[in-house]
């Protein structure tokens, strides 16, 4: 199945119309439990951008190699291996950031979304595909991770990537843990609007 | 020469009943226990010099695992009687780790030291609670929530769903627990925990899977679905990983994966229970499925946030 689209065109369907986040609903763990700032979420994002962009690229290459039965325990072998690298070089070299992430890095390895771009993409398309596929996912899932980092950071702690805006603490309420439930849902219902709003407007014309 | 003899049974009467008095004063401290978040009671065998007792300098306290790093004593308080000295801390106290305490008289002898813990079977338990209730996986801790969003639409899908994630994650918490114990720690092999422990897990589901199917093909008719869901799931690989970073031993390791399992049904149920409702009431369109369940398990959290600082044991 040879694919039709061109670069520009996987990166923007992973940030936009399919967004791991807002719109296909997977790997919602992170963005509700430690998108608490911008910069934690800009990290994991970065963390999972590097192992979706390594995946696509490792399984596409050896896609001709890999039995039909036994694809899923390799796809998660192949994550659990860049999880492993991005743990470690974390660790190492950020251990300030990497402490705040706390397991959620090695969590990375059982975030649904990576698995079923593997299955649904890197499996049967180019090793060029791919990647640029990966990498519009993994942007996806960052952008959607600053989003509600800034909404929270904002709305938390009146500060965005610790610079003061507003001067005052709006609602304490957005940085207790909690609030990531109520940031998330009220986030997809705007978007629900939007798209229904459009629709009607599409409709009246 | 008889009077002699007689005072000599005399002096090895007293010594003898001097015997046990010695041995008391060896034991100076009765009874010591974990009072409040904040504070450690001990009771003395007898009443104590108050003045003694009163400063807080006398009292050396620290983790025993960190000797070096002594806990402040705010204040002494000695009861009316003089048997009894709290001491409080500036710090809430991990009552998980047990703590060293060593008495020093004025003139800086150390009159007594002893160690602090609570009960072990007190531990374990709280272990449970702690993953059940305080750190609930779903509601505190945030894991597993494709699963939980995914999977309970209805009370009966979220009842099997839990009971199945229960038994693989005590299954494969156990079997994890042995690899890390007697091949990663002595072959040095840290660094492959998480390869290691998401094969473990996938290979759990897949026994569960097949012993299923053999042994009950009713009750693998209704569960065999989500067990393929089990194996991408955070909780699941997250129970090993707590274990490997705290360290437990094995009976440890089966409270936590119990209690995280447990937590994991209880959440399912509960946000099952409101979700049929949910079917039932009026919502706006642009909130209908996820954004409503979304804002259902904020609600729920806050409540459960009131767990928080909750110590039974």
């Amino acid at each position: 199945m040879a694919n039709d689209k061109t670069s520009m065109q996987l990166i923007s369907r992973g940030i936009l119309s399919e967004n791991p986040i807002f719109k296909l609903a997977l790997s919602m763990c992170p963005a509700v439990g430690i998108s608490t700032t911008v910069m934690n979420g800009f990290m994991l994002g970065i963390a999972v951008l590097f192992v979706q962009v390594f995946s696509s690229v490792t399984i596409s290459l050896f896609k001709n190699k890999i039995h039909p039965r036994i694809r899923i325990p390799s796809y998660t072998l192949t994550i659990a291996t860049w999880v492993t690298v991005i743990d470690l070089a974390l660790a190492a070299y950020m251990p300030e950031a990497y402490a705040k992430m706390g397991i959620f890095v090695k969590l990375i390895v059982a975030f649904a979304i990576i698995t079923m771009r593997l299955e649904m993409f890197a499996c049967k398309e180019s090793v060029k595909d791919s990647f640029w596929d990966g990498l519009g996912m993994g942007l996806g899932f960052l952008v959607g991770m600053m989003v509600i980092g800034l909404v929270r950071e904002l709305l938390g702690s009146g500060t965005i990537l610790g610079y003061d805006i507003l001067g005052f603490k709006p609602l304490l309420f957005f940085i207790l843990p909690s609030a990531g439930f109520f940031v998330v849902g009220l986030m997809m219902a705007f978007f629900n609007w939007i798209e229904i709003a459009y629709k009607r407007a599409k409709g009246l014309k | 020469m008889m009077m002699h003899k007689q005072l000599k049974y005399w002096t090895l009467a007293l010594l003898f009943s001097l015997l046990p008095l010695c041995l008391q004063a060896a034991e100076l401290v009765s009874k010591q226990s974990f009072g409040a978040e904040n504070e450690i009671v001990l009771t003395f065998a007898a009443a104590i010099d108050k003045n003694t007792a009163k400063n807080r300098a006398s009292y050396k306290v620290f983790e025993e695992s960190d000797p070096d790093i002594l806990l402040e004593v705010k204040e002494a308080v000695v009861s009316q009687n003089g048997l009894q000295v709290s001491l409080l801390f500036t710090e809430p106290l991990n009552m998980a780790k047990s703590h060293v305490v060593s008495l020093r008289g004025e003139d800086g002898k150390e009159l007594a030291s002893l160690l602090v813990k609570k009960p072990y079977i007190g531990y374990l338990l709280s272990i449970l609670i702690s993953a059940l209730l305080v750190n609930n996986f779903v509601f505190t801790k945030y894991l597993g929530l494709c699963v939980f969003f995914g999977t309970s639409k209805r009370k009966t899908t979220a009842k099997g769903m839990g009971v199945v994630f229960t038994i693989v994650m005590v299954a494969s918490a156990i079997m994890s627990w042995f690899f890390y114990q007697f091949i990663l720690i002595p072959y040095n092999l840290n660094f492959l925990q998480i390869v290691v422990f998401i094969g473990l897990v996938s290979l759990t589901v897949q026994a569960v899977d097949t012993v299923l199917r053999k042994v009950n093909p009713v009750l693998f008719n209704s569960f065999g679905v989500y067990l393929v869901l089990v194996i991408a799931n955070c909780v699941i690989i997250a129970v090993p990983l707590i274990m490997a970073s705290n360290n437990y031993n094995i009976i440890e390791t089966f409270m936590l994966a119990l209690g995280a399992g447990g937590g994991f049904l209880l959440a399912l149920y509960l946000m099952s229970s409101v979700r049929e409702r949910l079917d039932l009431a009026n919502i706006p369109p642009t909130f209908k499925g996820l954004p409503i369940a979304f804002i259902v398990a904020g609600q729920f959290a806050m409540a459960f946030l009131g767990f928080s600082g909750l110590q039974l044991f």
